[in-house]
């Protein structure tokens, strides 16, 4: 990194999260800056998705600040789990990655000509400009996916929060969403926060780990993470076929 | 063209036309986020609401309209809240509440008037509903929900496809939701006095369906949804005039026929 402090995006000030006054999570503090890539990792009902509503101003924390700085000044980017009716929504390709525009669209009728100039290169950048006029519902899982990160691109240039963006990809698929965001990281500068399960990936792209786990969580870089005790637990209970040590 | 010339000659068949054609088009265009949002049922449930309105505001003697529309868009308020919240299942909330608008307007009904051709009339549709004053009304009622519909059309794509991504962005998806089951209340109720209660939730549903049988862009399936509404409408009106028939049974029947063929196109 060549800045001496880098810009903040999204922090976490003592954070306590959970559901009607049960606390999943407690003391939670961290900073996500320009140039991170962060992966958050957890078994299931840890919290992950409480936190990932709270990092998204979706719902406040039980106690604590979260600072949303990239969200606040339109510069937050978002790869939510897909639902099922999206996947038979009639929709052309270049309709959904303008939708990424809106939050910056105030009262106008229709996109400008800039955005749709600025639409058609983000679908350039990951390689379905070809597809523009495709309708969504046909398109491969992969390439969903590909159309979803050209929204987000459309709707920020610092931050980029993605949940599961592997699931329900196949192998090959999955490589491919790893390398574009690789790309997207290290040629546009866009800072990464991504939940998920898929570990190994994890521990191979992202630079920085948050693992959440009961009443207890780490954060710090992916040789810090291994050999930190929930590192070695997780990554021993990967070995042993998902067996809880 | 002389059977058109003596179908206009009647005043009454001029109000209609005009009124369901444009409820036919407002009600076309939200029932394509509607029905993609898999809130198909709201629209049902709102008929029900609005049967009941109309029973009770026609028992003690309310102007129809003037009494139904805030009733039901208040319905509509809570329909959407029910359908939000994950505690209670949506259908089954939405069926509690119909049946029992509907009960409620039954009950009214039979204990003052009876079982009138007025009720008969909400149930089913009636083209003599509509008098001078009320077409003014649902006029600017209906090119209200048309210009809201078509400014905020951007926003209910968005907060249609991906509810989540919006509201991470910073679109208010609260608002347009809110404004989406308004304006839907606002077309059934200005819809179902000549469509029927039992009917006017088809108006919503089948072009919507016609249209996504066909189209692949967003844009294309409300155009289209749109335009084979009014074109039905128009036919069902015709129909109902030579045959005789209810004018909001020959309309759902012209949108069933007119499914069938989209169907048909949409598979090759």
């Amino acid at each position: 990194m060549d800045a001496a402090e880098p810009k903040i995006l999204l922090a976490c000030h003592d954070v306590s999260l959970g559901y009607e006054h049960k606390p999943l999570l407690e003391h939670l503090d961290f900073t996500v800056r320009t140039g991170d890539y962060v992966a958050v990792l957890g078994e299931n009902g840890s919290g992950k998705s409480t936190l990932l509503k709270s990092l998204l101003g979706l719902t406040p924390p039980l106690s604590g600040y979260v600072e949303r700085s990239a969200q606040k000044a339109g510069q937050l980017g978002y790869l939510p789990q897909q639902t099922p009716a999206q996947r038979d929504f009639p929709a052309t390709v270049e309709e959904v990655v303008l939708s990424g525009f809106l939050n910056r669209k105030g009262f106008r009728f229709a996109y400008s000509g800039k955005e749709r100039s600025a639409a058609l290169m983000h679908m350039g950048k990951l390689g379905i400009l070809e597809l523009k006029d495709k309708c969504y519902r046909e398109l491969s899982g992969g390439q969903q996916q590909r159309v979803l990160l050209a929204r987000a691109l459309c709707a920020a240039h610092e931050l980029l929060i993605l949940d599961e963006p592997v699931t329900g990809l196949d192998p090959a698929a999955s490589q491919d969403l790893y390398k574009t965001l690789r790309y997207l990281h290290n040629k546009e500068n866009l800072a990464i926060l991504m939940v998920t399960h898929d570990v190994e990936s994890a521990l191979r792209e992202a630079k920085t780990i948050l693992h959440i786990g009961q009443k207890r969580w780490f954060y710090g870089t992916v040789e810090e993470y291994l050999r930190d005790e929930s590192g070695k637990r997780f990554d021993a209970a990967r070995r042993n076929g998902g067996a809880r040590s | 063209m002389s059977l058109l010339l003596s179908m206009f000659a009647y005043p009454f068949i001029v109000r209609a036309f005009v009124v369901g054609a444009l409820v036919s088009l407002c009600a076309a265009l939200l029932g394509v986020p509607l029905v993609l949002k898999r809130y198909s049922m709201i629209g049902d449930g709102l008929s029900h609401v609005s049967f009941g309105a109309l029973a009770v505001a026609l028992a003690c003697g309310f102007a129809p309209l003037w009494f139904s529309i805030p009733i039901v868009m208040l319905s509509a308020f809570f329909l959407l809240r029910i359908a939000e919240s994950a505690r209670v299942s949506a259908d089954a909330a939405i069926a509690v509440l119909s049946a029992s608008a509907l009960a409620i307007g039954v009950i009214v009904t039979s204990l003052t008037t009876g079982m009138t051709t007025d009720v008969d009339s909400y149930m089913f549709g009636s083209i003599l509903a509509m008098s001078r004053s009320d077409v003014a009304l649902s006029v600017t009622l209906a090119a209200a929900v048309l210009v809201l519909f078509v400014a905020f059309y951007h926003q209910l794509f968005a907060v249609t496809f991906d509810e989540s991504f919006s509201r991470a962005t910073g679109v208010k998806v609260g608002t347009y939701k809110t404004l989406l089951s308004l304006l839907t209340a606002l077309t059934v109720v200005l819809g179902m006095r000549m469509m029927g209660a039992m009917l006017i939730s088809s108006l919503v549903i089948f072009p919507a369906l016609s249209a996504m049988r066909v189209f692949k862009r967003f844009r294309s399936v409300v155009l289209c949804a749109g335009a084979l509404a009014v074109a039905c409408f128009c036919l069902g009106l015709v129909f109902s005039y030579l045959l005789s028939t209810p004018v909001g049974a020959t309309v759902v029947l012209c949108d069933l026929a007119a499914f069938l063929v989209c169907a048909a196109v949409g598979r090759k």
